[in-house]
Parts: structure tokens; sequence; C-alpha cells
């Protein structure tokens, strides 16, 4: 397949072989999710703001499978949309289920979520950064589910049953809190 | 399909062209079919009453007679509804179906997609479909909706869990994720030494072909699971304001789940594609195994639907106590058993 000249300064990951379809898909994706982050934050209504992190989220899980990671990918879509943004959604509808805009959604709160946004994204991306550099990710061989179950019962256990207990305690906590008798 | 396309030497777009129609086909047609077999007759023949006889010979044609009438409808919004969502939201549940068809195997070489992460991938796709749901309710705006959606979240949400837990048995017994992975360890399989039938593990995971069952009936929201469409309390639930295009859309999903969850049971605990007597290599499987995986649906889709015509509606207490009490602690025992077994063997 001949690929046109302007194309293949686009890859610089894999070193000369380039991916279009890959990069078209990005491109995609990437402007879908900026799109839709933007529109989650600037909304009025919760329940839209719930929805766009929906095409965020299934964004993520689309970018980690591009980059052949596709348990992580189906992870993602599992937990994050099929649980969480439901979770959020239930909740959301169970204490103002009403329609139209929330003027409740107020500017108020807007500078300190600013300021933890950004802090989040200058500590992750300094951590990624400073861990990664310009290494280059291997997309020719996607990762396997039973290498990233070996790695997590090996060499993470520790990590692992750390979350693990931590998990269970939010559960225990939860019960405690919503039970009243 | 992966190997007859490439031998083929189709370009990519004709691929995915090709492998697009295929599975509209694969959603459809087995939909269409559950419909007519046991919506419309078999449900006749236990109530003693013939069913559609007039559209066509025995009435099979009346099918299309609903779809034509379903188009014909007006479609109607709610003034108040959330136009957007309200539209959008019988294609989320569309889709979440849609990806869901994609890693059945229907012979050795005839799959959509090889993917790793296979059953996993069909669990993950299958929970978008409760923000469908959710959206449905919210954007109708109307009480019924409402209250039928957030049912039909609280439901889907402790049925899930039984249903992931209950495919975990499977998945520790043939070792892999993937679905063509499962089809092999069933075909090649040896039960304690015998190995003329294979090891279809619906006789090793009997209970987690159970709980996979029932857990099943609750993620299609059929009886005896109905709650959120209970129509002496709330109408329709969430699909009440829905008419026209977007209902039909609504009751194709329902039953093409049906009939890829059903696709998925025969392919986890039946043996999917394989028949025995025959080596699972053979490419002659590549022509029989999409009936043969047809022929197990439908006897999968039979119990499915006989539980929904013949038992009583859960109370909504009841069907949390069900799932949180009885098959969630029954399927981490399975688990368990399936593990110390698979070691101890």
């Amino acid at each position: 397949m001949t690929v046109p000249a302007a194309l293949q300064g686009l890859d610089p990951l894999t070193g000369g072989d380039v991916v279009v379809a890959q990069n078209i898909a990005f491109g995609i994706l990437s402007v879908v999710m900026v799109v839709a982050a933007l529109r989650m934050v600037t909304t009025r209504n919760v329940v839209h703001a719930a929805l766009y992190l929906v095409i965020v989220l299934a964004g993520a899980a689309g970018i980690f499978i591009l980059l052949g990671a596709e348990f992580v990918g189906v992870t993602q879509v599992l937990v994050y949309i099929g649980a969480i943004v439901v979770l959020f959604l239930f909740g959301i509808m169970l204490t103002r289920g009403a329609l139209g805009e929330d003027e409740e959604a107020n500017t108020e709160k807007r500078r300190m979520a600013t300021l933890v946004g950004v802090l989040v994204l200058v500590v992750t991306g300094g951590a990624v950064l400073d861990s990664f550099g310009d290494t280059a990710v291997n997309r020719s061989a996607p990762s396997l589910t039973a290498e990233i179950g070996d790695t997590i019962f090996s060499q993470y256990i520790v990590p692992f049953e750390a979350v693990s207990v931590l998990l269970l305690a939010a559960l225990i906590g939860a019960i405690v809190v919503a039970r009243t008798d | 399909m992966n190997t007859l396309i490439l031998a083929a030497e189709l370009a990519y777009w004709q691929q995915t062209s090709i492998r697009a129609v295929v599975g509209l086909a694969a959603v459809l047609l087995p939909a269409g079919t559950l419909v007519y077999l046991f919506l419309f007759k078999m449900m006749s023949f236990m109530q003693s009453r013939l069913g559609p006889m007039e559209a066509g010979p025995y009435g099979s044609m009346q099918l299309l007679a609903e779809v034509g009438k379903f188009l014909q409808k007006e479609d109607i919004i709610p003034a108040k509804a959330d136009r957007v969502v309200f539209k959008a939201a019988p294609y989320v549940v569309l889709v979440s179906t849609f990806l869901l068809v994609l890693v059945i195997p229907g012979g050795p070489d005839l799959m959509f997609i090889d993917v790793d992460t296979g059953i996993f991938l069909a669990l993950a796709v299958s929970s978008i479909s409760v923000i469908g749901i959710l959206m449905a309710g919210w954007a109708s705006a109307s009480k019924y909706s409402l209250l039928g959606a957030l049912r039909a979240t609280g439901q889907l949400i402790a049925y899930e869990l039984p249903l992931v837990l209950a495919v975990m048995g499977v998945v520790i017994q043939a070792g892999t994720l993937n679905m063509q992975g499962i089809v092999m360890a069933q075909a090649q399989g040896e039960i304690f030494g015998f190995g003329g039938i294979g090891s279809p593990f619906i006789i090793t995971q009997f209970l987690g072909f159970a709980i996979f069952l029932v857990a099943v009936q609750a993620e299609l929201i059929q009886p005896p699971f109905d709650m959120p469409v209970a129509e002496s309390e709330l109408v329709t639930g969430y699909l009440t304001e829905y008419s026209g295009m977007r209902f039909l859309m609504f009751f194709i999903g329902e039953f093409a789940t049906a009939g890829i969850f059903s696709a998925l049971a025969a392919t986890l605990f039946l043996g999917g594609w394989y028949v025995p007597g025959l080596d699972p290599t053979d490419t002659l499987f590549n022509v029989i195994g999409p009936m043969v995986l047809m022929g197990k649906v439908i006897l999968v889709a039979f119990l499915i639907f006989w539980f929904r015509f013949t038992f009583p509606r859960f109370r909504e207490d009841q069907l949390q106590t069900l799932a949180w009490k009885v098959l969630i602690p029954l399927s981490l025992i399975n688990i368990v058993a399936t593990g110390v077994l698979k070691v101890v063997f």
C-alpha cells in the first residue's frame, strides 16, 4: 500500500511503519473526546453532563484498544461506562429527576474545580513523562490477558491486595453509613 | 471468516462491509426466528390457541406484517421530553446488541473478530444497554418511564454480577477468555478419560449454566423478572412514551439480545458450533457450524421463553434478594470449587 508522503511524518511512534488507519481513528477519537469533555463541564444539565462523560470514557477505551491494550480497554467499558456512570445517572435521577437546566450548577465551585483539574493534569502528566519519557509503545504485539493476569498476581501482588483491602473497607464503610439500626 | 476472506484477498473496506452485512443477518435472523417460533407460536399453544394464522402459510409472514405496521405509525415525542436524548436512547440499546454478536464464533474460521478478551468483551458491551434504558426513562418526562428505568437499572446492576461470575467457572476450566478457545476446550476435552462427546461445560458447570440462564432472564427484563415494565403498575415502564419505529427498535433489541445471549450460553456451555464425533479443525464446520449453533440457540432460547411464559412475576424485593442472597453466593462457591478442582485434577 502506498502512502502519501504527507502522512508519513504523522507516526513517530513506530519508526517508519506508518499506520494510517490508526492515526485517522486516533484523530477522530481525540476530537470527539475533547469536544465531549468541554461540553461536559460547560453544560448546565446534570444528566447531559453524565452522558457526555460516557462519550469521553468510550473514547478513552477506544484509544486503549488502538494502543493494543485490549484488556484495559474492555475493563474501561465494563467498569466506567457499565458501572460508574450508571451509578451517577441512577443517583442523579433518584435525587433530582427534573428535566432541563439546573441553575444550581453555578459558577461558585468552578474555580476550585479548575484548580483540581489542572493539578491532576500536572501530576499525572508529570508522572507519565517522568517514568516513560519517549519510550515507544510496541503496537505490533497486543498485550495478552494471560500476561496481565500473571503480572498482577506475581510482580504487583502487594499493591493489588492493598487495593482489594481498600475497596473492601469502602464497601463496609458504605454499609455502616447507610444502615440506620 | 478471517481466513476465508483473506484467502479471497479482499480490501479492508470489502471485509468490513461483508462483516457488517453478515453481522446484521446474524442479529436479525435469530431474533425473527425466536419471535415467530416462541412468542407467536409456542406461547399460543401453551395457552390453547393457534396464534397468528392469516399472514402467509401458518402465519409465518406475521412478523413482516408487524414490522410494516410499526413503520407506518406516527413517531410521537412527548412535548416536555428531552428530544435528543429521547431519540438517541433506542440506538444505544441497539449498539450494545450489535456489538455483542461480534465475539460469537460460527466455525473454526468463521468469526467476526478473534479477540483475546472474548467473553469479557461481550459482558462489557452488554452493560452499555443500561445507559440506553436510563436515557429512555429520563428523557420521556414521565414518572412511569422514570420509575421503570430506575427499577430496570437496579435489576440489571444486580444480575450482571451473577452473570459475570457464572461465566468465570467456564473461563477457569477452559483456561482462556477467547470464545474460540472455549469451544476448542470443550471439543477436545475429556470427562474422566472419556473423550467421546468432548466435554461440554454444561456437565461440569451445570450450576454455572443454571445461574447464567436465570441472570440472562433478568438481563432481558422479561417475565418473571419484568418489574421494570410491569403493565399493571407502570404502563410499560421506560417504554411507555415510545411509539412506532423507536418502539420497534427496543422490541428488536430485546429479542435480538435474547438470541445472542442464547448463542453465548450455547457457546459457553453446549460446545458452540461443535458436534461430537467430528474433528473440530475440519473445515466442514465452516459450513455446518452456523447451523449447529443455531440449533443450540433455539434449544437454549426454548428454555428462556418457557420460563418467560410460565412463571408469575417476582416482587421487587424478592428479585433483589434472589440476586444478592442466592445467586451471587452460589456463583462464588462455584468459582472456588472450580478453582480447587482445576488445581487438584
